[in-house]
């Protein structure tokens, strides 16, 4: 039946035919067009949909927009910067040491990103709030956890916890201890080790774990959402900004804001595909540097 | 064993940083989590039992599993056309669209939800072309399953490209050499090698879905019975400061996300061997 010594028909039936490939990546750019470019490029034009002035006074001239915006400035970075520390601690726990439970805490990481935001702000919410089991001591102390800043940076710290540390682990343990045990033997210590050995060889990946962590914080709704109270000027963040003058029919004011959001996703978008790039062409000119070592022996 | 030691006998810091890493998760995470439980404690077993199996309830944790499932299912079939393309063939601008692959988990949801339901409105980009069919994509409950596609997308698409530039071409060549068709190819060769890829990213997809808030509520309208998801039906609870029942509520969804994670595990390991 099939004569397989005609090597055009078995190049045919190795690859797809033509007409699948042309309708096939029809079909993936029309999905990925659909799907993501239309909504992308709607963000903008419905904040721009009254001009350039307009958005300006949008942004900076409503001044509870204008103090969620200050307030997700604060609320971002001091979730990252516990992330961050958590993250290194973690990852060098993990990626260089072996101990019991070591694959059940691994998983354990993960579990944020199973458990819905709005539950994450309901426990919090159940902790720390005036029914709460740390309340009475709380309010004796007036010290306030939920529907103040405090809550905030719980809850986005909550969400986004496992990002960093999940970014560090598989690149420290592809590393490998080597270096490091190499530094430790000629008498480097603790924060040396830190400084001159670690943080510059995972530095990528580490940056890469700071901005993607940072545009999940400033974009985190569901938990914030319970534990805000969504006093507006006071506790609104920029997604709760949106979804305010959202129901309050304020569709430019609400684009006007969630264009910022949209450019801060491209921006993390941009770094990622560059730090990709940079690392692929990183390996490609360690492989030729080992090929002209292997060459030269 | 000595093997094993080594790093913690050379290696700065071993305590130190399992030991924070234990406080900090024990704070951040399980202090929280056990909260929650205890609150859902408080109820007596009837009243947990009446908070979880209400008319409401049922229909929010029926909603909300089955927007999932929709939603998942059709990401691996999008989500598998874009993993193929981007893998087995070159075209201008490919690189720019395997860039925006990744657009969802950047996009903030609250942001996502806003334009969907944007652009299904009766006078949206899409919702003029679509309304007049007697197509409702936003306050529905095709809405939900259109934000939740969106959400979910890169999960299926990321965990199948490796394994799909892990095939081994000359695989796909024996099988043409051995006279099966290019589908017969597909179907029998290609197919098998990626499937568990495509259920990962499947369960993922839908694991998300479950939890998700940020976006379905801003284009679902949130009707109690009708387009309620579970996660809405907590808030209001709350605001009705029903925390009980909130947690109640909360309990069965984590039950539900964990179960799935759980059966992801189980599927992954009885795959691996099953291939092995």
């Amino acid at each position: 039946m099939h004569d397989t010594s005609n090597p055009v028909r078995l190049l045919r039936a190795h690859e797809d035919p033509p007409w699948v490939r042309r309708a096939f990546i029809l079909g993936a750019v029309g999905v990925m067009v659909a799907l993501v470019g239309v909504p992308l490029v709607n963000v903008f034009i419905e904040a721009f949909a009254d001009g350039p002035r307009v958005y300006w006074e949008n942004l900076f001239h409503d001044p509870d927009t204008f103090h969620s915006i200050l307030l997700t400035l604060m609320v971002a970075p001091a979730a990252v910067f516990l992330n961050l520390v958590f993250g290194l601690a973690a990852a060098w726990a993990i990626a260089r040491f072996r101990f019991p439970g070591r694959t059940f805490l691994t998983a354990l990481i993960d579990l944020p990103f199973t458990v819905s935001p709005v539950v994450v702000g309901l426990f919090l919410l159940l902790l720390f709030g005036r029914q709460g089991f740390f309340g009475e001591w709380l309010q004796a102390h007036d010290i306030k956890i939920v529907f103040a800043f405090p809550g905030l940076v719980i809850a986005t710290a909550f969400v986004t916890f496992p990002v960093v540390a999940r970014e560090l682990i598989p690149v420290m343990e592809a590393l490998g201890a080597e270096e490091e045990i190499a530094a430790v033997s000629l008498g480097a210590r603790g924060w040396q080790l830190l400084r001159r050995i670690t943080l510059p060889n995972i530095k990528w990946a580490l940056l890469y774990g700071i901005i993607l962590s940072n545009a999940r914080a400033m974009g985190e709704f569901g938990a914030v959402f319970v534990v805000s109270g969504h006093i507006a000027g006071k506790t609104d963040t920029m997604p709760l900004r949106i979804e305010k003058l959202f129901q309050e029919y304020n569709l430019p004011g609400s684009f006007a804001v969630a264009s910022v959001l949209a450019m801060l996703a491209l921006v993390t978008l941009g770094v990622k595909t560059a730090l990709e790039w940079k690392t692929r062409r990183e390996l490609a000119e360690g492989k030729k540097l080992r090929a002209v070592a292997v060459g030269g022996e | 064993m000595a093997a094993i030691d080594v790093n913690r006998r050379v290696l700065p810091g071993f305590g130190l940083s399992l030991g924070y890493t234990l406080f900090y998760m024990g704070l951040v995470v399980m202090v929280p989590m056990v909260a929650g439980f205890l609150k859902a404690a408080d109820l007596s077993l009837g009243e947990f039992w009446d908070a979880v199996s209400s008319e409401r309830a049922v229909a929010a944790y029926t909603l909300t599993v089955g927007a999932s499932l929709v939603s998942a299912l059709v990401n691996v079939v999008l989500g598998s056309l874009v993993a193929w393309v981007l893998v087995r063939y070159e075209f201008p601008l490919k690189g720019l669209l395997d860039s925006l692959v990744d657009f969802p988990f950047a996009l903030p949801t609250a942001v996502a939800g806003l334009v969907f339901s944007a652009l299904f409105v009766e006078n949206g980009w899409y919702g003029r072309f679509l309304v007049p069919l007697g197509i409702e994509g936003a306050y529905s409950r095709l809405g939900i399953v259109l934000v939740l596609v969106f959400i979910g997308f890169p999960f299926v698409v990321r965990t199948l490209q490796p394994v799909i530039e892990g095939l081994q071409r000359d695989v796909e060549e024996a099988a043409a050499c051995l006279g099966a068709s290019r589908l017969q190819t597909v179907v029998r060769v290609t197919l098998p090698a990626v499937l568990p890829a495509i259920v990962t990213g499947f369960a993922l997809a839908f694991a998300r879905s479950l939890g998700e808030y940020g976006s379905v509520v801003f284009i679902s309208g949130n009707m109690p019975f009708r387009t309620e998801i579970a996660p809405v039906l907590i808030v209001a609870r709350l605001e009705e400061f029903a925390y009980a029942e909130a947690a109640a509520i909360a309990v069965v969804l984590l039950a539900i996300s964990f179960t799935t994670l759980f059966a992801i595990n189980l599927l992954e390991r009885w795959m691996a061997r099953h291939h092995a």
